[in-house]
């Protein structure tokens, strides 16, 4: 199973998120250069965070315009799942994949801290080894977090189950608190805060079971799809 | 700037003939106090360098320690204190940029950042909340967005630092053995100049930092550009893969001058470059300027022809720049050309070794009396006392601060900022703990007990983790040098901590010295910061939460030792009394006692007793636990003393140690057979921080109120005018 963590000039979680797919979970994990064409293999594909173009304009706004994102939006539309995590969220939806847009926190600072999520979608590639409205420990680390939508896209993310997290707090702002969520298929999600900080127990201060059930949840999928 | 009478003098004797106006300008910055040394380097020789852990290549900006199975350390310490105390923000990110590119010159990848600041009184004074407020913007903007953790650090305040900031900031980088720089050259190679475009920032920037801050000189401060970092970071980092690299040197004080000239320096080449071939943000910029602007994010690479096409297709990759300004000679000389025309051609040695100076020292007279102790009003109940400082800017909890950096990147923080010291997981299963600790309150009353009391502070927070120091990095802050006064106080805190690092066997990797660090109303205290690393081979200390019940040890003995204390200060505005002194038998003896009972998994924490002195440290404990606990001030180690020096006193080479009561008798044992001082001191339970004399309360403050006024004080004095 192949899995490519696309790169950009600026994500600083790659090398992360490339620990934990692969040290981790296993998986084969191909780092997928911004400039080059995205391999064809993929069976998944993971947007890392960071501060690509170095949040210049806005957080992700230069990067959905690399060419790298027309071949996302082509395998996408196959139903193959998409995960964008911080930076690769905020690029999601600046690139049209996913519904809403990313503020600065309401605080005005960068937030690191960590928080507590709720799994409000359970059918998604990276949640369908949740229990509905299960807890997970996880941090943030962001400066635009405070995710946005009006109340009429809100209205419909709610009744297309397209809302897949939410922190169990306020937070930053967020309408309804929502921390990650799913485009119409469900195959692509996004979220602010940050999985690969919390499978691990050594770095994982609470509980790093939650936090892994999102990559054994892709596993899941995956060998189901195989 | 320019350079002293006497000192063109001396150039003009060295080099036989009027010197050009380039060679001035490239003199003049190199022969500052900031590139030189010239004050300080006679006496820096004193400490400690060797271990059996330390590399030594030629040309590094950063120590290096061997970590086992392949893999070393960097680190470095630098600081930014005229910059950040102009512009704060810029001074403080470009910093953080600079001592990044120490670390990354040596070949390894920076992992890790950690801040000290100071400031002066935030609670009164809206130009220190100011330069406070975007210092730590600054060093977030700028670390966050390279996805380098920042772990740790301290913020302080005092009067001291009114109109002033320091701004200090320690790397840490890892990586394998192999993949060190062996800095090498040979005739013919090239001089490459990658990274960001020269331009008319930061122009005169070493020398601006090498006399007091009397005109707010903007042009001398570097603008940050985190983002071009970031790319150069990951750039160098594939050609040192690639083996593209002979040599490397970091940009920063003095520009291309000290660059260039230290380059050929340490490796005995010589170096001939055009400054027409330096890529510029401005086209009509003068050669001079070219020569000694501090424009940042710019690394100088030595590499051969064929390498070069190699290096070239990376920065293409990552759109960076990246010319050939020139190539390595033979003569040992720095040979300048523009348009073909010579404007310098100076030997190497003379410009990059200044003359190093022997200042005149004297003891200052203020130090006469300053030890004399004063009494203080007892009082039946400090609890109103305790719920002050619990507010007062220099113990309330930092989470305002590092809340905003991102400590988590890299996904090697096991113990994150917050506690005692921080660790980061390494690569081949060891952990690193690294702390940096600085009181300027105690070395004022005395440089040398003040200076020593900082290395043994930090040496205690990374033994609290359970890692064995191994390596120690000094940061020298001090006034005028051409005070005999001042000068006395660097000679005695450098006196101190050599005797410490030689005693313990911890040697200093790295360092800085940082002069000249003056205000409107005078000199800053001493403020010598060191940063302390130390090594876990197994596992560090997993804290675990305190519950009712479990019990509290105390070791090492509580002293009359008031001078410099925050309860002192704050509470009583005195400065004066007797500054805490560390026993070094003692310090030893207990810093041992904890390592072993962290590897017996008896203890669920081991916290420092510091700043605030026991009262704090155990209301730190009951507020991060949220649990009540009752201490007996008569079962505390030591001579018998009054109340508030044992609740306040700042005595060093103290810890705490949390327990489940059933692992009582087995602690008891192994801290006999240590012969340490220490003895069971409280209890936890209940909901409130309690203190007993006589088995009567003199302190009992409720945790929940105790632990909203400690988490919320600094935002609000930052948020609120």
């Amino acid at each position: 199973m192949n899995v490519g963590v696309v790169v950009f000039p600026g994500s600083n979680c790659d090398r992360d998120m490339f620990h934990v797919l692969s040290d981790v979970f296993n998986l084969n994990v191909h780092y997928c250069w911004h400039a080059k064409p995205l391999p064809e293999n993929l069976d998944a594909v993971v947007l890392p965070g960071g501060f690509s173009y170095g949040d210049r304009l806005r957080a992700g706004v230069i990067a959905a315009h690399s060419p790298i994102i027309q071949d996302i939006k082509k395998i996408s539309e196959k139903g193959i799942p998409i995960l964008g995590v911080c930076n690769g969220f905020q690029i999601l939806v600046e690139s049209g994949l996913l519904p809403g847009v990313l503020l600065k926190n309401d605080s005005l600072n960068f937030m690191c801290e960590w928080t507590n999520l709720t799994v409000e979608n359970n059918k998604t590639p990276f949640t369908n080894q949740f229990e509905l409205n299960q807890k997970i420990p996880i941090p943030i680390a962001n400066g635009e977090g405070r995710y946005f939508v009006d109340d009429e896209t809100l209205d419909q993310l709610e009744r297309k189950n397209q809302i897949v997290f939410k922190y169990d707090q306020v937070v930053n702002g967020s309408s309804n608190q929502i921390a990650g969520v799913c485009n119409d298929d469900g195959n692509i999600v996004g979220m602010m805060p940050h999985p690969e900080r919390a499978v691990e127990s050594e770095i994982n201060p609470h509980d790093n079971k939650p936090s892994s059930l999102i990559f054994e949840s892709l596993l899941k999928k995956m060998d189901v799809n195989n | 700037m320019n350079l002293e009478s006497h000192e063109l003098e001396e150039l003009k004797s060295k080099i036989g003939r009027e010197p050009t106006s380039t060679e001035l300008q490239i003199v003049a910055a190199e022969w500052s106090e900031h590139c030189s040394y010239k004050s300080s380097k006679k006496h820096l020789k004193m400490l400690p360098m060797d271990g059996p852990l330390v590399i030594k290549e030629k040309g590094y900006d950063s120590g290096v320690l061997d970590v086992g199975d392949g893999y070393v350390i960097t680190a470095h310490i630098e600081s930014h204190n005229h910059p950040s105390a102009v512009e704060p923000y810029g001074g403080a990110a470009t910093g953080v940029g600079g001592v990044i590119r120490d670390i990354l010159s040596a070949g390894t990848r920076p992992i890790a950042l950690l801040d000290g600041l100071r400031f002066g009184d935030i609670e009164k004074d809206q130009h220190a909340k100011w330069l406070f407020k975007n210092a730590v913007t600054g060093i977030a903007d700028y670390g966050n967005c390279l996805g380098i953790p920042t772990v740790g650090g301290e913020v302080e305040f005092d009067e001291c630092y009114t109109n002033y900031a320091m701004v200090d900031v320690a790397a840490i980088g890892f990586g394998k053995k192999e993949n060190l720089i062996k800095n090498h050259a040979k005739k013919g190679d090239l001089v490459v100049l990658l990274g960001g475009a020269t331009g008319r920032d930061g122009i005169g920037g070493s020398q601006f930092a090498s006399d007091s801050l009397e005109s707010e000189d903007r042009s001398a401060v570097q603008i940050p550009d985190p983002f071009i970092e970031k790319l150069i970071i990951e750039a160098i980092l594939e050609a040192r893969n690639e083996k593209l690299i002979h040599a490397m040197k970091d940009l920063g004080g003095g520009g291309l001058s000290c660059a260039v000239s230290e380059t050929a320096d340490s490796l005995d080449i010589g170096i001939e470059m055009d400054v027409d071939k330096v890529h510029t943000r401005e086209s009509d910029m003068h050669s001079d300027e070219i020569m000694i602007s501090e424009s940042q994010e710019r690394m100088l690479i030595v590499t051969d022809s064929e390498k070069l096409i190699k290096l070239q297709d990376i920065c293409k990759k990552f759109r960076i720049d990246c010319s050939v300004i020139g190539h390595v000679t033979f003569d040992n000389k720095m040979h300048v050309k523009k348009s073909g025309k010579t404007i310098a051609n100076i030997s190497t040695d003379i410009v990059a070794n200044a003359t190093l100076l022997d200042l005149p020292s004297k003891k200052p007279i203020y130090l006469e009396n300053i030890e004399n102790t004063k009494s203080f009003p007892l009082l039946s109940d400090y609890s109103e006392i305790m719920l002050i400082l619990l507010a007062s800017p220099n113990i309330a909890s930092k989470i305002w601060v590092y809340g905003q950096y991102d400590h988590e990147v890299g996904i090697r923080t096991v113990v994150k900022p917050g506690y005692d010291a921080s660790v980061l997981r390494l690569d081949n299963g060891k952990f690193l703990s690294i702390k940096i600790d600085g009181n300027p309150k105690q070395c004022y009353i005395n440089p040398r007990e003040g200076a020593i009391g900082c290395f043994e502070e930090a040496c205690r927070n990374v033994v609290c983790t359970g890692a064995k120091p191994i390596g120690m990095l000094d940061h020298l802050q001090f006034g005028n040098p051409k005070d005999p006064e001042i000068f006395w106080t660097f000679l005695e805190s450098l006196k101190g901590l050599t005797d410490f690092a030689k005693d313990f066997e911890i040697p200093c990797i790295g360092g800085k010295v940082s002069l000249y660090n003056e205000t409107p109303k005078g000199s800053i205290k001493p403020t010598p910061v060191i940063g302390v690393l130390g090594l876990i081979d197994k596992t560090p200390l997993r804290i675990q939460k305190i519950n009712s019940g479990d019990c509290l040890i105390m070791i090492g003995n509580t002293k009359d030792e008031l001078g410099g204390s925050e309860y002192s200060e704050y509470i009583h505005k005195f400065i004066g009394g007797k500054c805490p002194v560390v026993d070094f038998s003692d310090s030893k003896k207990n810093m041992n006692a904890v390592l072993e009972i962290i590897k017996t998994e008896l203890i669920k924490s081991a916290h420092d007793c510091s700043k605030g002195g026991l009262a704090v440290a155990v209301s730190e404990l009951c507020m991060t636990n949220l649990i009540g606990c009752t201490v007996s001030l008569e079962n505390v180690p030591g001579d018998k003393l009054d109340n508030d020096k044992i609740l306040f006193s700042e005595s060093h080479s103290r810890y705490l140690v949390t327990f489940e009561k059933k692992n009582l008798q087995n602690l008891e044992e192994l801290l006999k057979k240590h012969n340490v001082s220490f003895k069971t001191i409280g209890e936890f339970g209940g909901e409130s921080i309690q203190f007993t004399a006589d088995s009567k309360p003199i302190l009992d403050l409720s945790v929940d109120k105790a632990q909203k006024t400690w988490l919320n004080s600094l935002k609000e004095m930052v948020m609120h005018a």
